[in-house]
């Protein structure tokens, strides 16, 4: 599966984004499972809405951390979520 | 509660809470993981009790919840539970034999907030779950399985593999991609509990067994990105033991449906640990401090060979439960591990099974039942 930067990215319909107090970090839940996040993998996936692309994301997150040449990254970490059934389009 | 913990190894948090609400189920599968005696575990924590557990493992750190039995469905308040896990922010799992689902509840429970439906199914043909399962099944299962997609759940098939129904996974296969699974959990039978007792006639050979995985491996690749495959082992076949429960005490927390809590769900088979009941302890008294809890944590109970092993921090020494049964020693290294100077009992249940499969006349199956639990009470 490639990534389409013309579409919204949202998060998988049998997957859930959780912030958790015990560990003071995202996790990613789904059936049986679990994958603890660092903190830049847990701000791209906020973001993946339902209505912001690839191409909004990167645009919001430059200017949040106020820095540039973020689309390689996040581009490559957003095809890892998409193949690990993390998010879709 | 008196202070077991040494210290020594840092203890984490739980993260899975196993909450088994009743050994009641209708059906009488013969590789049950529940104790053999569960007859005599009467008692049934309340359903305020359960709010309790659920509310102080949370605090603790548990956030993927498990709601099994027996069958979970037997106890009415279960969309109340739901609700409450919901509240609490667990990732709640329903582990359903399907038996008593109906489509008014799938839509109560995710309407209470329920994540996830695992339906069980014990073969691909009529006759055999039906036979498997001690109980006309089938047609229902799969209609519970494609109700659950319907209203938009994430579906888990869940197949448990053994002698009688190995010989179908291509059919297994096939059921699954044709309901929509988005998860397919086949799961090689582990010889606790009632398994144990069955084994002889539920363990296949390693021929089947290798066969049986290549046909799931190439179908495995071809639902790439559709369908995920979770393969349990059959460790009787590895010769590295499994790293049971991600080390002992680590990781689960298994509520048994009297309140006893346990490190493992067959911790119960193993004599001496005393395993606390959360109508005496809290949550973190249990986890933290408890004897059975701290038993076998770190590497300090360990003997020879496991002891100097260098893979000690990869596997722990096996599971504890088969090492029990299978040598009469807890401290044991697991037999399945060929470094153990038992390796050989594993070896002999594997050909005991070979004569058993080979004999005119089989043993009949123990079904998991009422009667046949009193005879181990
Ligand atoms: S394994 Fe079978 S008999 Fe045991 S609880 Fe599950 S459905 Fe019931
Ligand atoms: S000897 Fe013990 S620790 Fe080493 S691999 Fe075998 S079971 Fe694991």
């Amino acid at each position: 599966m490639t990534l389409n930067p013309q579409l919204p990215l949202s998060i998988s319909r049998t997957h859930r984004l959780q912030w958790e107090e015990a560990q003071q970090k995202f996790v990613i839940l789904y059936p049986e499972g679990m994958v603890e996040l660092n903190q830049s993998s847990a701000e791209i996936l906020k973001c993946c809405d339902g209505v912001h692309t690839l191409t909004d994301i990167v645009g919001d997150l430059e200017q949040k951390f106020a820095t540039s040449g973020l689309h390689n990254d996040i581009s490559a970490f957003l095809e890892v979520a998409l193949n690990n059934g993390w998010i879709q389009q | 509660m008196a202070g077991y913990n040494n210290n020594l190894t840092k203890t984490t948090p739980p993260r899975w809470l196993l909450a088994e609400l009743t050994y009641a189920c209708p059906l009488q599968c013969p590789y049950c993981s529940n104790p053999l005696d569960y007859a005599s575990y009467k008692a049934e924590l309340s359903t305020d009790d359960w709010k309790r557990v659920l509310e102080q493992a949370r605090k603790l750190g548990a956030v993927q919840l498990g709601f099994s039995g027996g069958e979970p469905l037997t106890r009415s308040d279960l969309p109340q539970l739901v609700k409450h896990a919901r509240d609490l922010g667990y990732y709640s799992n329903l582990i359903t034999s399907g038996y008593g689902m109906t489509e008014e509840k799938i839509v109560q429970l995710k309407e209470a907030g329920l994540d996830h439906i695992q339906v069980s199914i014990q073969a691909s043909s009529q006759e055999l779950n039906d036979h498997i399962a001690g109980t006309a099944s089938f047609a229902h299962k799969k209609e519970v399985a494609r109700l659950v997609k319907k209203h938009g759940y994430p579906m888990v098939l869940c197949v448990v593999i053994h002698r009688e129904n190995i010989h179908q996974m291509p059919e297994i296969l096939a059921m699954a991609q044709e309901l929509g699974a988005d998860y397919l959990e086949l799961a090689n039978t582990q010889y606790y509990g009632w398994a144990h007792v069955n084994r002889d006639l539920l363990l296949p050979t390693k021929e089947q067994f290798e066969q049986a995985e290549a046909i799931a491996q190439a179908f495995k690749e071809t639902v790439a990105g559709k369908m995920k495959i979770y393969y349990v082992v059959p460790d009787f076949y590895e010769d590295r033991p499994k790293a049971c429960m991600n080390g002992w005490g680590t990781t689960f927390l298994t509520i048994a449906p009297d309140g006893v809590a346990l490190p493992c769900h067959s911790a119960r088979e193993l004599p001496g640990l005393d395993c606390p009941n959360v109508n005496d302890y809290s949550i973190a008294d249990i986890w933290y401090e408890s004897k059975a809890f701290n038993f076998f944590r770190g590497f300090e109970w360990m003997k020879e060979p496991c002891r100097s092993c260098d893979e000690k921090a990869k596997d722990f020494g096996g599971c504890r439960c088969q090492a029990y049964l299978l040598t009469g020693d807890m401290y044991n290294a697991d037999p399945v591990c060929s470094k153990s100077d038992r390796h050989g009992v594993v070896q002999e249940a594997i050909e005991s099974a070979k004569q058993a499969a080979l004999a005119v006349e089989e043993k009949p199956l123990v079904f998991r039942n009422s009667k046949n639990s009193k005879l181990f009470g």
